[in-house]
């Protein structure tokens, strides 16, 4: 057989791999390399792939993904600082048809919103949240976040994150994962192909999840932010991998149904 | 016996050059490229293509969607 050409190869037909049909054309306006943009990838594959994009409705928080309406093309509402899960509650619980998402970062999720999150978690809201764990604030300029880690320099923790004056780093879903309302909490992350394939199973057993009533799905995935962080890309991933990954570990933390609070029903009180 | 051949199109323009789909490829066949794109980035290319297996990794780390990966069959001619 005659060697084969590039052009015999790049046909339609060949094709296995490419952009989802649910982004929209327009061009992320993340910074190079941020694992926003994965992220908002495999969410948009799996709307895909589960044939929901008329029923899935998304929230977009305040950070660097505020724009993330731009880029996924399904319903979205924008909700306040920190307020995802509250305006999700609200919309699924006027439309349980729906698949309904919030999606926030860190800052915004265990920070400002940590009301929010806690309670929607609590009541088990059977929605999906995704929490981009990037342990700074990207969008205002790569400042000291819940999640930061100790000795980690921000730009407010400019000789690195001290426990005696800024407290310690929130697990916030290790946390979560002990509340009744949750069904399915994950760690998760993107840096290499393998963890993008995991991830992206992940988020569709939350999707799935959602339509079953069996209370929350909260996904985090450790993330990078390399403009807050200052340093590249591939750098940013390694650094990820060294500091983060030992006090984050990925992996399952629950992975069911909200609990049967049966046995503590209690009588109602006698007049 | 059939061997795996693969090639993929990088939308040039939407490439921002951050390097992590040239690190991910196990074939080295990805490089950032010496010219720019209209905004400024060194987009990704295959510098190697005959090494491809067309394995979707590149495609997979991309954060802005600009890979589409193709894959082809080749039948092996055994003695
Ligand atoms: C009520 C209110 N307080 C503060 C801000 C400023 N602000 C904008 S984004 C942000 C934090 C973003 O960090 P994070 O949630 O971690 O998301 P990232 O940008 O890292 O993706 C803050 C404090 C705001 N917009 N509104
Ligand atoms: S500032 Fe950080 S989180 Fe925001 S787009 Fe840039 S890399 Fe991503
Ligand atoms: S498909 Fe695989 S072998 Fe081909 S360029 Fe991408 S990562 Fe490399
Ligand atoms: S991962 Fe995507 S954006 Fe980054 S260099 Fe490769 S093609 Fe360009």
């Amino acid at each position: 057989m005659a060697e084969l050409q590039l052009a015999d190869i790049i046909k339609p037909e060949n094709k296995v791999y490419g952009k989802s049909k649910i982004m929209t054309d327009t061009p992320l306006h993340y910074c190079y390399g941020c694992s926003h943009g994965v992220v908002h990838k495999l969410i948009a594959e799996v709307i895909e792939e589960l044939d929901i994009q008329e029923e899935t409705v998304g929230v977009a928080p305040v950070g660097c993904s505020v724009m993330m309406y731009n880029y996924i093309d399904i319903d979205w509402m924008e909700a306040a600082h920190g307020r995802a899960p509250a305006v999700a509650t609200g919309y699924k619980r006027v439309n349980p048809k729906k698949y309904v998402f919030s999606y926030q970062g860190d800052g915004d999720l265990a920070a400002i919103g940590t009301a929010e999150t806690m309670h929607a978690v609590n009541r088990g809201e059977n929605i999906v949240m995704i929490f981009i764990n990037n342990a700074t604030y990207g969008m205002t300029g790569g400042q000291m976040a819940p999640t930061t880690m100790v000795g980690q320099v921000t730009s407010t923790s400019p000789y690195g994150r001290n426990v005696d004056i800024n407290g310690y780093p929130l697990r916030i879903t290790e946390l979560l994962a002990m509340l009744p309302g949750a069904a399915y909490v994950t760690r998760q992350s993107v840096h290499t192909p393998a963890n993008v394939r995991k991830c992206k199973k992940a988020i569709r057993k939350a999707f799935e999840n959602s339509a079953k009533n069996i209370g929350t799905s909260f996904i985090e995935v450790v993330s990078t932010c390399n403009s807050g962080w200052k340093i590249d890309p591939v750098a940013a991933n390694q650094w990820m991998e060294e500091n983060m990954f030992p006090f984050y570990p990925l992996g399952d933390l629950k992975d069911g149904e909200r609990d049967s609070f049966e046995q503590f029903s209690v009588q109602k009180l006698k007049k | 016996m059939a061997k795996v051949r693969g090639a993929v199109v990088v939308d040039q323009e939407c490439c921002k050059g951050c390097n992590l789909c040239v690190v991910a490829c196990p074939e080295n066949v990805l490089g950032l490229h010496k010219e720019v794109n209209s905004k400024g980035y060194h987009y990704s290319h295959m510098v190697s293509p005959e090494n491809c297996i067309g394995c979707m990794n590149c495609g997979m780390v991309c954060p802005d969607s600009c890979i589409t990966v193709y894959r082809v069959k080749v039948p092996v001619e055994q003695d």
